[in-house]
C-alpha cells in the first residue's frame, strides 16, 4: 500500500525498514539518538530499536566515518549522518582514502557497505557551511557512490539500495525539498535503482539535466517556455549513467545542466565533457551550464542571486534554443 | 561524574620487567618462540634494506629496534582477536603469521601482496587515521559482547593528529574493546618525540578521555607481553586502554630518510645498547634459558628470508587488469569503458 510522504520522511521510513530488514544495519552520527536527528531524518528509530542500532555519537565527523569504516570492516552495515554536508570535509580523509579504498587495497578480501548521509545544498536561510552542494568532490573520490535522490520514492528506494549495496556510498539529501512535497511511495527498494538516472519528462526540444533540490526548479522552468523540454534526473552522480543524458542530447541537439554547486568543477562540466567526447556531431549548440557562480556560499540575505532559480534556468534554456 | 568541586587527579603506571630483574612466568619453548621471531623480523629488515639499494623495493619503513613492542604485542593476543598496523609493524605481521614472501610482495609495490589478512587491516599510510577502524572494530565487539579485542598500531607522530584523539574518545565513550599501542620511537622522521608533544609521557593522554593508560619499556620483550595481558584483559572486558611502548628507531625513518641530520651518532649508540634482542638473550643467559640452538637460528632464519624475496621477486607484475578489478564489488559500465580503452592502446 502506498503512503504518502515526504522527502524526509521517506528517509526515515528507508532507516526504518533497513534496520529491520538487517540487523547489522546500525546508524549514529551527532543527535541522531534521542532527538530523531535535526531534520528528524532518524526520528523514533532508537525507541523502536535501541541504543545499539541508533544512536548519537560525540561530535566529530572524521570520527564518526572512521569508526563506521572499522565497524564496516567487522561486518556491520554503518549508516552514519554527517549532520550538514559542509562539515563532511572533516570527514573527507576518511571517505575518499580509506572507505573508499578497502576494497582495492586488500585485493576484494575487505570491503566497506558503509552508507555517509548527509543533508546537502542551501535555500534555507542557514548558517555558513550549512548550504554545501559537495557532490563534484566525491563523484571525483574513485570507488565511493555518490548519490541524490529528488523525490520522495527515489529517497527511499535509493537509500534502501545504497544501504544494501557492498561499497561505501555518499547519499545527499536535498533539505531544501526535504518537506517541500509529498506524494505516494511505495516501500518497494527496487522502485528505483542505482547507477541509474531518470527521464522525467519527456521531449525533443531540448534536454535538461537536473539532481536534487534543482529538479523542481527546472521543471517549473520548463513549463514557462515555448518549447518541449526532455528532463532528467541524475539521481546517481557517480557511477553516472552518462548513456541516458547522450541519448537524449543525441534526439533533441541541445543540452542544458543545472545544479547548485558553483560552475567550476562543478559535476556540470563533467557531462558537459562527456557530450562533447560521445555526441558532438548532434550538437545545434553549446552545452550550457547553469550553476553557483565562484564565489564561497554567501550568508543568506545573498542567497537567492547564489542560487539557481526559475528565471536563471529559463534563460538558459532560451540561450540554448536560440543559439 | 565528579562533583563540581573536585579536581580529577589520574595516574599512569609504568610496566618493566628485565631492569627489574624480575622472573617471567612464560615457559622456555614461549620464550625460545619470541626471540626466533625477532630474528626473523631482524632479518626480514636487513634483507628488506638490501633489496632496497639493489632496486627491488623502492622504499622500506625499517623496524629495527621496535621488534620487542610489535611482537610482544601481538604474542598477548589471540587468533581471534584483530591487528590494526600503521606502516612500521612488519615485524608485528611476522608475529602474527603473515606469509614472508607477500610481506615482501607489498614493499614491492604489489597489493596482491596484502589480500587475506583475515583478522588483520592491511597496511595504512596516513598516519593516525587508522585508530578510528581499530576503535569502530573494537565498538562492533562491544555491541555484540564478544570476548574479542582489537589491537591498534600507531606512533609517537600521530598522537598529534586529530583522528588520534576522536579516536581515544569514542573509544571511551563507546567502551571498545580496542587497545591503542603508541610505539613511541622518539622521533616522526626529524621530530624528536619532545617537540611533538609537551606532555611528559604519551600514555598520560588516556586520562583525558577516561580510558587506562600504561607505559611500558618497549626495549623489554617480557614487560610489553605484561602489559598487553593486562590491557587485552581490560579491552575484553569494553575497558579500552592506551598503551605506550617506549623504544627506539634504530634505522632511518623510510630508506629516503637521512636520520644523521637530525640526530646525534652517540644517541643512537646508546640505544643500541637497549636493543631488544641483546636484552631477551641477556635474559636468557642469565636466567639459564639459552639454548645453543638459538644461535644456530640466525642462519635459518636468513635461509627463510631469502628464499622468501626471491620467491616475492619471481611473482610476476600484476596485469594492468588488476588496477579496474576491485574499485567496485560490480565493475560500473564507466569502468569498463576505461578499461577497454586502455587495453587498446597497450595492445
Amino acid at each position: 500500500m502506498p503512503e504518502k510522504m515526504n522527502i524526509v520522511e521517506a528517509i526515515n521510513a528507508a532507516l526504518h525498514d533497513e534496520l529491520e530488514n538487517d540487523e547489522d544495519v546500525l546508524m549514529y552520527g551527532e543527535d541522531v539518538g534521542e532527538d530523531g536527528g535535526v531534520f528528524r531524518a532518524t526520528k523514533d528509530l532508537q525507541e523502536e530499536f535501541g541504543e545499539k542500532r541508533c544512536f548519537s555519537s560525540p561530535l566529530a565527523e572524521s570520527g564518526i566515518v572512521g569508526t563506521a569504516i572499522g565497524m564496516s570492516l567487522y561486518g556491520k552495515r554503518p549508516v552514519p549522518e554527517i549532520q550538514f554536508s559542509g562539515f563532511s570535509y572533516l570527514a573527507f580523509h576518511q571517505i575518499k582514502e580509506h572507505a573508499a579504498r578497502f576494497r582495492t587495497r586488500t585485493r576484494g578480501t575487505k570491503e566497506v557497505p558503509l552508507t555517509v548521509r548527509a543533508p546537502y545544498g542551501g535555500g534555507i536561510n542557514a548558517l555558513e557551511h550549512h548550504c554545501e552542494s559537495p557532490e563534484s568532490y566525491f563523484a571525483h573520490a574513485q570507488g565511493l557512490h555518490v548519490v541524490i535522490p529528488s523525490n520522495p520514492q527515489d529517497a527511499y528506494s535509493l537509500l534502501r539500495k545504497s544501504i544494501q549495496l557492498d561499497d561505501p556510498v555518499v547519499f545527499l539529501e536535498p533539505k531544501q525539498t526535504y518537506r517541500a512535497f509529498k506524494e505516494e511511495v511505495e516501500r518497494d527498494p527496487d522502485a528505483a535503482e542505482l547507477e541509474s538516472s531518470k527521464v522525467i519528462e519527456e521531449g525533443k526540444d531540448v534536454t535538461l539535466v537536473a539532481w536534487g533540490a534543482m529538479v523542481p526548479v527546472a521543471e517549473e522552468a520548463a513549463e514557462t517556455i515555448d518549447a518541449d523540454v526532455e528532463i532528467i534526473d541524475l539521481r546517481t552522480i557517480y557511477p553516472t549513467d552518462f548513456d541516458t543524458v547522450i541519448e537524449s542530447v543525441k534526439k533533441t541537439g541541445r543540452c542544458a545542466i543545472v545544479h547548485e554547486a558553483p560552475k567550476t568543477g562543478g559535476f556540470g562540466a563533467e557531462i558537459a565533457a562527456r557530450i562533447n567526447e560521445q555526441a558532438i556531431l548532434h550538437l545545434e549548440a553549446p552545452v550550457e551550464r547553469i550553476a553557483a557562480p565562484d564565489v564561497p556560499y554567501p550568508l543568506y540575505s545573498l542567497e537567492d542571486y547564489y542560487m539557481p532559480d526559475e528565471n536563471q534556468v529559463k534563460k538558459g534554456l532560451e540561450n540554448v534554443l536560440e543559439f | 561524574m565528579m562533583a563540581a568541586n573536585q579536581v580529577y587527579e589520574g595516574a599512569i603506571k609504568r610496566i618493566e620487567v628485565m631492569a627489574q630483574d624480575e622472573e617471567s612466568s612464560l615457559e622456555k619453548d614461549q620464550l625460545h618462540e619470541i626471540y626466533r621471531q625477532m630474528i626473523l623480523a631482524r632479518k626480514f629488515d636487513e634483507k628488506a634494506f638490501k633489496l632496497q639499494r639493489r632496486g627491488e623495493v623502492s622504499t622500506y619503513a625499517p623496524h629495527k629496534g621496535q621488534e620487542a613492542s610489535q611482537i610482544g604485542a601481538v604474542f598477548a593476543m589471540n587468533d581471534d582477536d584483530w591487528m590494526v598496523p600503521s606502516f612500521r609493524e612488519t615485524a608485528a605481521y611476522i608475529a602474527r603469521g603473515a606469509p614472508l614472501d607477500k610481506l615482501f610482495q607489498r614493499w614491492m609495490g604489489d597489493a596482491r601482496g596484502q589480500k587475506d589478512l583475515e583478522n588483520d587491516l592491511p597496511v595504512a599510510i596516513p598516519v593516525g587515521t587508522q585508530n578510528l577502524h581499530a576503535v569502530g572494530i573494537g565498538m562492533a565487539m562491544s555491541f555484540d559482547e564478544e570476548e574479542k579485542a582489537v589491537v591498534g598500531f600507531t606512533g609517537d607522530g600521530s598522537t598529534s593528529e586529530g583522528d588520534f584523539h576522536e579516536a581515544l574518545n569514542f573509544s571511551g565513550v563507546f567502551d571498545a574493546h580496542s587497545v591503542i599501542v603508541v610505539q613511541n620511537n622518539q622521533y616522526a622522521i626529524s621530530m624528536p618525540v619532545e617537540k611533538q608533544t609537551n606532555a611528559e609521557t604519551i600514555a598520560q593522554k588516556a586520562l583525558a578521555y577516561g580510558i587506562e593508560g600504561i607505559q611500558v619499556d618497549g626495549n623489554d620483550v617480557l614487560a610489553v607481553i605484561e602489559a598487553m595481558n593486562e590491557a587485552l584483559e581490560k579491552a575484553r572486558n569494553g575497558e579500552p586502554v592506551l598503551l605506550e611502548a617506549v623504544t627506539y628507531r634504530l634505522e632511518d625513518h623510510t630508506t629516503s630518510d637521512d636520520s644523521t641530520r637530525y640526530r646525534d651518532e652517540q644517541e643512537v649508540e646508546e640505544w643500541k645498547e637497549h636493543d631488544p634482542i641483546l636484552r631477551l638473550k641477556d635474559y636468557l643467559k642469565e636466567n639459564d634459558q639459552w639454548d645453543e640452538s638459538l644461535e644456530e637460528y640466525e642462519e635459518k632464519a636468513e635461509e627463510k628470508i631469502n628464499e622468501a624475496a626471491n620467491k616475492a621477486m619471481e611473482v610476476e607484475d600484476p596485469e594492468m587488469e588488476e588496477m579496474f578489478e576491485y574499485v567496485y564489488k560490480e565493475m560500473p559500465d564507466l569502468l569498463k569503458k576505461d578499461k577497454k580503452e586502455l587495453e587498446e592502446v597497450e595492445k
